[in-house]
């Protein structure tokens, strides 16, 4: 121990003497004495945070089935397990009761939403696409010059999505079915 | 030597009933673990960027609720202490100059909390006022207008007035000589919060009633893991190790910034002079302690404490003692 | 982002954050890198730490401001006259690096004699087309050429026609009297910035450049891009360790959505996407430096038809430097896309492109909504309703459509503008159907972002993402699948491209562990993207044909042809999934110097780019100190610490024939292998919309008049002046008189969508807030910590006042002008709710980029609350 710790205050140390109340060796209760890290064990999934775009490596740290905990990478020569307050609360961002787990569906002119299955929202999508897509395509511009589009459907989002959905996005909306106003935050 | 008859009379006293922690500590003691180098924090607010990371890996690790949003318009200082769910706390203080004509009576220290209300428009006069500064990279380690930034947190002292009153035997000093609240033991008196000379501990009254404070994540240390506030921190302003090397590091850090031409700079914490034998979390401001809300001179308030609160400790020994026979019988 | 595309040859950082550590000195304008970018920031403060100067100039006292050397408080929107100032200095005092100026930028190239500068136009270019409000011929910016199309120079720097004169004419006006007049900074602190800045910058020193979208938001972003780019020229700063221009993206994969572009004007690897512009006539005049020593066309100057691959390779190709390769990368894409399909017969299907016809950048699709001529719209995690400027515009445009599918974790503003908003709402009068449907989480799915210095990261999955929530892969992928099938049938032409479409992404294995059984293979996507052999000569000689599954991966780029034997779904991500079990993306290993088996950097995994100028002309290190990459006489290649960014085996001596083409035309000296003269442009002979140099122009709204020249700001700007919607304050307008500008706090993101459901974030900052400063707060009677208004022609938001003296009033031309700052994260769902800052913001554009303008426009304040 340090020093200081073999010289305590007169005062304490008199006290120490009589009663062990205010003594440095207070006993260890059970809890204490079996603390632990509570990921130790844990399964650790590389990640990377989601927020801003410097790339900070993310630990995550799983345990039956459950994030317990999400940290910086300490590995990483980009953050060295470093995280700012935005990165450190990643696990509040995706442990949250305010999360949505269910499709909502809003009709036309309605007041509420309404809670809908997964596959009849694709279902309604898909017809909803095809729909406006033949109402819409232009296969050539007046002066006879081919263009292959559609302007009556466009999409915005993608700079915190992952590059393999940007480019699906991207091939299934303007090579597959000719949309053209694919945008995303880049763009802002 | 007043405080010294006040201890002698607590003894006495305290004599009648020296058997009962005695008994106590034999029904509850665990093998205690071998001893370890000490352990703390060297917090250096001349890096700190204010980012807060520290709260917030604080409140992930621990799982602690956040506090309730109120935007205080101190600055950037939103959660305002620290407390029984927040446990790293970063404070700001504008320090801004005012390139403005001398006699407008606005002091260059105000921060916005305490702006006066000018009932007149100053307008800036002339090129006059702007301080000439010499060109070239004679540039300062801090340019003239200063944003402090600091984030607070359990001293862990050496000595520690909260352990000190504890009349459950609650706090401990761990193996890491860190000062630590068994939650398994803590009653919720409350007598550390006000022995407390820096406010730091308290009862979470919204939860568990019980006392709370910084574990210097006792339990990451017993895995070998960083406090997740020093990990998290970006720029190295809040650094985890032997307490030793820290202090060492705090000192050559000192004599740095001071060869940088940061005189102001000043170690808080990092002698034996505060509480008797320091801070095993010590700090490098870059202001007066009392700029950023600490003691200059912080008081140990045990002999107050200890004598008016010696019912309530005997009281809770027994009760103690009971629950164990009345547990221990059951079984 | 064609301000640096434009001028060194890549629309990326040319270093990244961690090497500024080794910089002498670091430059943040346009940035709050402390509070936007905390831990890139920790690499600033570590480079301070070892000596290196730092410096801040901003509106307001920020953050970054706190930790930096020197803070110099400037005008938002005033930034090009302060660099400009810069330039002048540093070409009046030959402060430049003259070897590295004379050899590795286009400064001794001659200019046309019939190019008009801003000097002899007040403030426009020649070109300018006053009824369209453009530049509508480009030609008298180009260089003077010979006889093989090859510019004309002049070694000395002495002709007036060349770069560096004419530039020395056009920033003779940006003196340090006039920073101090329209920037409001003494001419000691300019004079200070810029010491500091030739001090540390040389054969021994190098400086680093950081920006974010406090310069990129603004309607002349490019240009105060180029204008730092240009001084980083000048000081020799681009390509060497310590150096460079580190552009401070702000969302985890902005730079991978740009790559692998979700934007209307780009294919993968900034190949433009195919154009008829409806202001183009199909004979347009053929431009003469299209095909030869034209730039890339990232800004579209579509003048000629894009019928054919040809044609569309005439226009996105080059005859010299690294684009000349345009054919493989654009057949490679195809093949990928069309599979099969895409034959030599059928053009690889190129005619199946959607062709644009204008501007459908976002701002302008919301317009087009707003007319209804949008039906349906995917919001997939981008939250225009609070997210984008003139938010209410936003709203409204919204409520234009037929359907619309909203993807997100939380219910965000764009979701619920139906029944919810600042104003009042009535669902009854509101027809659009919307889907909104759970997202997974970062963690909830596998795949990459590619960070603000390039570097693709791959993230593996660790749990399933709550209830329906799926990952936005699958969501495509699904769609996909189910518009597949609606189509299945179909025999009419405009068909033919879906159905064609390769979309072949399922598991060949269910996932371990995992619930849902139908996610898709994000490595298999990740494989297209790296790209593969769909014919291959095996070591017999044989020639094998494959499938998408069994095809082996390309190794690189390099191996990319344009006779449909490989298939490549972003040619410069090529090398991350070299071989099957081997992503690089996924690798992760740090190892203290340039950390090359961490990650994948495009292009090739290059740290540095333009890595070549980081040596002297003949290939020897500038410094033992700043030795990065170097020729290696005796194996005769250039080697160093990174990968090099030049032809490993191309000598310094190398001097290309006249007639040469492709890489062959670039010499040994040129490290900007870009660029068809192999040099960074301090001069854009083609390639921007606004003009060749940075020129100061005012906001869209000032509270003065352009002090420089008569033309008051960027005559290229798209203002949407005819809508109602989007009125703007005229130039020093007596109720609008107060400049206000817009950023980031460190405890939360954009609009909030990411953050204000998160208690522990929403309790650091709980409330807006304009930072305002107390002798405006005394003006107008506000009180620190109460309520304000604030108000501009497109509407009035409420915020608390914060009352500060880190936002301080300027002295512009002999009066005063106030500043405020807004951070802009609240919207009215969530946790922590608060007034849209864009409902104040207008729908002004770059005109390069169409970006908004939300940096710099003016606004008033009173006491008070909205009633």
């Amino acid at each position: 121990m340090q020093e200081h710790a073999n010289e305590p205050g007169r005062t304490s140390k008199m006290l120490t003497d009589v009663m062990e109340i205010g003594s440095r060796v207070q006993p260890f209760s059970r809890e204490s004495r079996d603390k632990a890290a509570r990921i130790r064990d844990a399964r650790v999934v590389h990640s990377v945070c989601p927020y801003c775009a410097v790339g900070c490596s993310l630990n995550v740290y799983v345990k039956n089935g459950q994030v317990i905990d999400i940290e910086g990478n300490p590995d990483s020569f980009i953050n060295h397990g470093t995280l700012c307050p935005k990165g450190s609360a990643t696990f509040q961002y995706t442990i949250n009761s305010s999360r949505l787990t269910k499709v909502l569906y809003r009709a036309p002119y309605s007041d509420h939403w309404e809670t809908k299955t997964l596959d009849w929202a694709m279902g309604q999508i898909a017809q909803r696409v095809k729909k406006s897509r033949d109402e819409t395509f232009v296969e050539r511009l007046e002066d006879g010059r081919e263009v292959n589009h559609t302007l009556g459907i466009a999409s915005l989002g993608g700079a915190t999505l992952d590059v393999e959905e940007n480019y699906v996005i991207k091939k299934l909306f303007n090579a597959g079915l000719g949309i053209v106003s694919i945008e995303n935050q880049a763009r802002i | 030597m007043l405080e010294q008859r006040g201890r002698e009379s607590v003894s006495s006293i305290a004599q009648g009933v020296k058997q009962l922690p005695q008994l106590l500590t034999l029904l509850h003691k665990e093998t205690p673990p071998p001893e370890e180098p000490a352990l703390g924090f060297f917090t250096d607010t001349s890096l700190c960027i204010g980012c807060k990371a520290c709260e917030i890996a604080c409140k992930q690790w621990n799982q602690l609720p956040a506090a309730t949003p109120d935007w205080s318009g101190t600055s950037y200082d939103n959660t305002q202490h620290l407390g029984a769910t927040t446990w790293r706390h970063v404070q700001f203080i504008e320090q801004i100059e005012r390139r403005i004509p001398a006699g407008t009576g606005q002091s260059a220290q105000q921060t916005s909390s305490t702006l006066p209300k000018l009932s007149l428009f100053q307008p800036m006069d002339s090129a006059e006022a702007i301080p000439a500064t010499p060109p070239g990279t004679a540039l300062p380690f801090f340019n003239s207008d200063r944003w402090l930034m600091h984030s607070d947190v359990c001293k862990h002292c050496a000595n520690a007035p909260c352990q000190e009153a504890c009349p459950t035997g609650a706090i401990i000093h761990t193996e890491y000589d860190t000062v630590y609240v068994q939650q398994d033991i803590c009653n919720g008196c409350g007598y550390c919060v006000v022995a407390c000379p820096f406010g730091v501990i308290a009862r979470d009254t919204g939860g568990d009633g019980q006392a709370h404070k910084c574990t210097l994540c006792y339990d990451r240390l017993k895995d070998g893991m960083k406090p997740a506030c020093a990990k998290a921190c970006p720029t190295e302003s809040i650094q985890f190790g032997e307490v030793q090397e820290l202090k060492k590091n705090a000192q050559e850090r000192l004599g740095l910034l001071q060869e940088h031409g940061v005189s102001e700079a000043s170690l808080y914490g990092a002698d034996d002079k505060i509480l008797e034998g320091g801070l095993h979390s010590f700090f490098l401001l870059l202001d007066e302690p009392e700029v950023y809300n600490l003691p200059a001179n912080p008081a140990r308030p045990s002999n107050h404490v200890l004598p008016t609160s010696l019912g309530t400790i005997i009281t809770a020994l027994l009760m103690g003692l009971m629950s164990i026979f009345f547990f221990s019988n059951k079984e | 982002m064609p301000g640096l595309g434009t001028t060194v040859g890549r629309g990326g950082a040319t270093t990244s954050p961690q090497d500024l550590v080794n910089s002498d000195c670091i430059l943040i304008m346009g940035s709050n890198m402390a509070e936007a970018h905390p831990v890139g920031f920790a690499n600033v403060v570590k480079a301070k730490e070892r000596g290196a100067k730092v410096i801040h100039v901003d509106p307001h006292f920020s953050r970054t401001s706190a930790l930096a050397n020197l803070y110099v408080p400037t005008r938002a929107g005033s930034d090009i006259v302060f660099l400009g100032a810069i330039i002048r200095y540093l070409l009046e005092n030959n402060a430049y690096f003259h070897e590295y100026v004379a050899n590795y930028t286009n400064a001794p190239m001659l200019i046309r004699e019939d190019f008009q500068d801003t000097e002899d136009l007040d403030g426009l270019f020649s070109g300018y087309d006053q009824e369209s409000k453009t530049y509508t011929d480009h030609s008298s910016w180009d260089y003077q050429r010979d006889e093989n199309d090859n510019p004309l120079t002049d070694p000395t720097m002495q002709n007036p026609r060349c770069v560096l004169q004419i530039m020395r004419r056009h920033f003779a006006r940006y003196t340090p009297e006039m920073v101090e007049a329209e920037c409001g900074v003494p001419q000691e602190s300019w004079l200070q910035v810029v010491q500091t800045l030739v001090e540390n910058s040389g054969r021994e020193r190098t400086g680093a450049l950081c920006y974010a979208v406090g310069w990129t938001q603004q309607s002349k972003g490019v240009q105060i891009i180029r204008a730092g780019a240009i001084i980083q020229l000048l000081l020799g700063n681009i390509g060497r360790p310590g150096g460079g221009i580190l552009a401070l993206r702000g969302h985890a994969s902005i730079q991978g959505s740009t790559d692998v572009p979700t934007l209307y004007d780009l294919l993968a690897g900034y190949m433009p996407q195919p154009a008829e512009m409806l202001d183009a006539k199909p004979e347009a005049q053929h431009s003469p430096t299209a095909t030869t020593w034209g730039e890339r066309k990232d800004q579209h100057v579509h003048k000629r038809t894009q019928q054919t691959l040809q044609e569309y390779i005439d226009v996105a190709g080059m005859k010299l430097g690294w684009w000349s390769n345009v054919p493989s990368y654009i057949v490679s894409l195809l093949k990928a896309w069309y599979g099969d399909a895409a034959t030599a017969e059928n053009d690889w299907g190129y005619h199946w492109l959607p062709k644009i016809i204008g501007d459908h950048s976002h701002i302008n699709t919301s317009y087009d909504m707003l007319d209804g001529k949008v039906k349906g719209y995917f919001l997939l995690g981008q939250n225009p309703a609070a997210g984008s400027t003139n938010a209410r515009m936003q709203r409204k445009a919204l409520a234009q459509l037929d359907w619309m599918v909203v993807r997100d974790l939380y219910e965000v503003e764009s979701a619920t503008f139906w029944y919810k908003g600042p104003e009042e709402v009535d669902p009854r009068q509101i027809k659009t159907e919307v889907f909104l449907l759970p997202a997974a989480a970062s963690t909830e799915k596998e795949g990459s972002f590619t960070n603000t210095q390039r570097l693709i990261q791959w993230r593996d999955k660790a749990v399933d993402p709550p209830g329906d929530a799926r990952s936005d892969l699958w969501f495509i992928y699904d769609l996909g699948k189910r518009l597949k099938a609606l189509y299945a049938d179909s025999t009419e032409p405009k068909d033919q491209a879906l159905r064609a479409l390769t979309w072949d992404y399922d598991r060949a294995e269910p996932e371990p562990g995992s619930r849902l059984l139908d996610e898709p293979d994000a490595e298999l996507v990740l494989k297209e993207l790296n790209g593969f052999y769909v014919r291959k000569q095996d070591e017999e000689g044989n020639t094998n044909t494959y499938g998408f599954r069994e095809a082996p991966h390309v190794p690189a780029f390099t191996a990319l042809k344009n006779d449909g034997s490989t298939a490549c779904g972003s040619w410069i991500y090529s090398g991350v999934y070299p071989e099957p079990g081997k992503n690089r993306a996924a690798s992760r290993h740090s190892d203290g110097g340039t950390n090359l088996d961490w990650g994948f950097a495009w292009p090739a995994n290059r740290r540095i780019l333009y890595n070549r100028a980081s040596a002297d002309p003949e290939g020897k290190p500038w410094s033992e100190r700043k030795k990065y990459i170097w020729w290696d006489e005796e194996q005769k290649k250039w080697t160093g610490k990174d990968i090099p960014d030049f032809p490993v085996d191309k000598a310094p001596d190398y001097r290309p024939d006249p007639k040469a083409t492709g890489m062959d035309g670039i010499s040994g000296t040129n490290p900007f292998i870009m660029k068809p003269d192999g040099r960074g442009w301090l001069y854009a002979p083609v390639g921007l919309k606004d003009g060749p140099l940075p020129t100061h122009y005012e906001a869209a709204e000032s509270p003065v008049h352009n002090a420089l020249y008569k033309q008051q700001s960027n005559p290229a700007a798209k203002f949407h002046k005819n809508r109602k919607d989007n009125r703007l304050a005229s130039i020093g307008d007596p109720d609008y008189p107060v400049v206000i500008t817009t950023y980031r706090l460190t405890e939360h993101h954009v609009s909030g969508p990411m953050t204000r459901w998160m208690p522990w974030l929403n309790a650091l900052q709980p409330s807006l807030f304009a930072e305002i400063s107390p002798e405006l707060a005394a003006e107008r009677q506000i009180v620190h910590g109460s309520w304000m208004v604030l108000k501009t022609p497109r509407g009035e938001i409420e915020a608390r006042a914060m009352v500060t003296r880190r936002l301080q009033p300027l002295r512009i031309r002999g009066r005063v002008v106030h500043q405020i700052g807004l951070p802009f994260h609240w919207g009215f769902q969530g946790k922590s709710t608060g007034s849209i800052a864009n409902d104040l913001t207008h729908s002004v554009l770059e005109p390069n980029v169409s970006i908004e303008e939300a940096k710099a426009f003016t606004c008033n304040v009173r006491p008070g609350r909205l009633s």
